[in-house]
């Protein structure tokens, strides 16, 4: 189908796009590379009566790169991570990851903040930029602040984000020399959104180890016991991922689904411990 | 209505659009550029993709008021390019087409596959294809044809 009728705005900064968005909080809707709202709209699912532009905003683009973190723009495509365009802070993971998500064709508009936003339960970046412990920066009228990814996203297509906000950046920090990293992305077919995706990241330096889950029915899952057992370097990691998921009834995991967790979250584990 | 100019196919354009066209409609009923298909309208199937500053995107995902003062580039612009024309040449040879309505956008997927060094194994055409959607073909032909592009090219090698 085609899109509804919309207005459409392309501010000259972060300050006047936040400006129009509070000034319209019910219609408007924030467009960077457009990969989910545009055929949201085309599907008649989303119909917002304004669009805000901010894909072209240069301090939406910034890179930055600190001794201990990462800072990349909203807008950053996923083909600029996965081309290495943008500093990585992770050894290797962020590029592999961008590689898996969608087609390339979706890559080269889809930006890290657009899939942050929109938060869809199987989404990539949630739930690995969780596992990193990175943090979201957004921009509001009141100013800035920080959000931890494990806060950011609060549900299905839910998040932290007011109204009147605009992610800004996400803050990475780096992984040492000696992290180990593990993903694995369960689907029909390459591209495909997930059907399960589970991201181990292990830190001794920073003393940092988490596994998550994404595709999990709500926002990513952090798997506790995993992770102290990735830390501890423990053997099996099949029971602990099966303790996790017990205690996450909420979830509603139906059998297959749960086995495609147990499968994904024990092999991403394996690829760090290997 | 909203003003653009944009470049497409190496012609500077300019034209009042509505913001809900899609750069893929502004292509089609607006520059008769009917060599860009739409199957899905919703970026799944990639019948619709062109270049965008040189990269492929979806024609159907991108609104042509957002595509103000970029590079377009349509199927209809590769009459000369190497890599296009070596190609279309083995697409023939190897018969990597039916219907021919995905054809387009698997030339211009194709085409980025080879000049970015990704189409050197069988697995990673099919991995590179997988946005594209073909119903007549099994894709056997197709993925082919690209390799033979490929090797002919002597971009082969995954990071030559």
């Amino acid at each position: 189908m085609k899109a509804p009728a919309v207005d459409y705005v392309r501010p000259k900064s972060l300050a006047e796009a936040v400006d129009l968005l509070s000034q319209h909080p019910r219609e408007a809707r924030v467009i960077a590379g457009g990969q989910s709202l545009v055929a949201m709209m085309n599907l008649r699912v989303a119909s917002p009566g304004l669009l805000i532009d901010i894909s072209r905003l240069p301090e939406l683009s910034l890179v930055s790169d600190d001794p201990n973190a990462v800072g990349i723009g909203a807008c950053v495509t996923h083909a600029a991570i996965e081309d290495g365009q943008a500093a990585d802070p992770s050894r290797g993971l962020m590029p592999r990851v961008a590689a898996s998500l969608a087609y390339r064709a979706i890559r080269t508009r889809g930006t890290i903040g657009g899939s942050l936003a929109l938060s869809d339960p199987a989404a990539e970046w949630p739930a690995v930029l969780t596992a990193l412990d990175a943090e979201v920066v957004v921009c509001g009228p009141g100013g800035k602040r920080s959000i931890g990814c494990a806060d950011f996203t609060t549900g299905v297509f839910e998040t932290a984000l007011a109204a009147d906000e605009i992610i800004e950046s996400v803050r990475i920090p780096k992984l040492s020399q000696d992290a180990r990293w593990g993903y694995l992305k369960l689907c029909r077919k390459a591209g495909e959104f997930a059907s399960a995706l589970a991201v181990a990241v292990i830190d001794r330096t920073r003393g940092h180890s988490r596994v998550v889950l994404g595709a999990a029915n709500g926002a990513p899952l952090v798997l506790d016991h995993t992770s102290r057992l990735l830390s501890n370097g423990g053997p099996e990691p099949r029971n602990a991922v099966a303790a996790d998921l017990d205690r996450a009834a909420d979830r509603h995991f139906d059998e297959f689904q749960r086995n495609l967790h147990i499968v994904a979250a024990t092999r991403a584990v394996r690829q760090v411990l290997q | 209505m909203t003003a653009i100019r944009l470049q497409i196919n190496g012609a500077d354009v300019a034209d009042d659009v509505p913001p809900r066209l899609s750069l893929a409609d502004f292509l089609r009923e607006r520059r008769n550029l009917t060599g860009t298909h739409l199957g899905c309208e919703h970026g799944v199937c990639g019948a619709c993709t062109v270049l965008v500053d040189g990269a492929p995107a979806r024609s159907c995902l991108m609104l042509a008021v957002a595509c103000d003062e970029r590079r377009i580039q349509t199927i209809e612009a590769f009459a000369d390019d190497p890599v296009m024309q070596a190609l279309r040449r083995n697409f023939h040879q190897h018969h990597a087409l039916q219907c021919g309505y995905c054809t387009p956008a698997m030339l211009i997927t194709a085409r980025d596959l080879i000049l970015r060094r990704r189409a050197g194994s069988e697995r990673e055409i099919r991995d590179g294809l997988a946005g594209n959607i073909c119903r007549c073909t099994g894709y056997t032909n197709i993925v082919t044809a690209i390799a033979a592009a490929a090797k002919e090219l002597g971009t082969e090698a995954a990071n030559a």
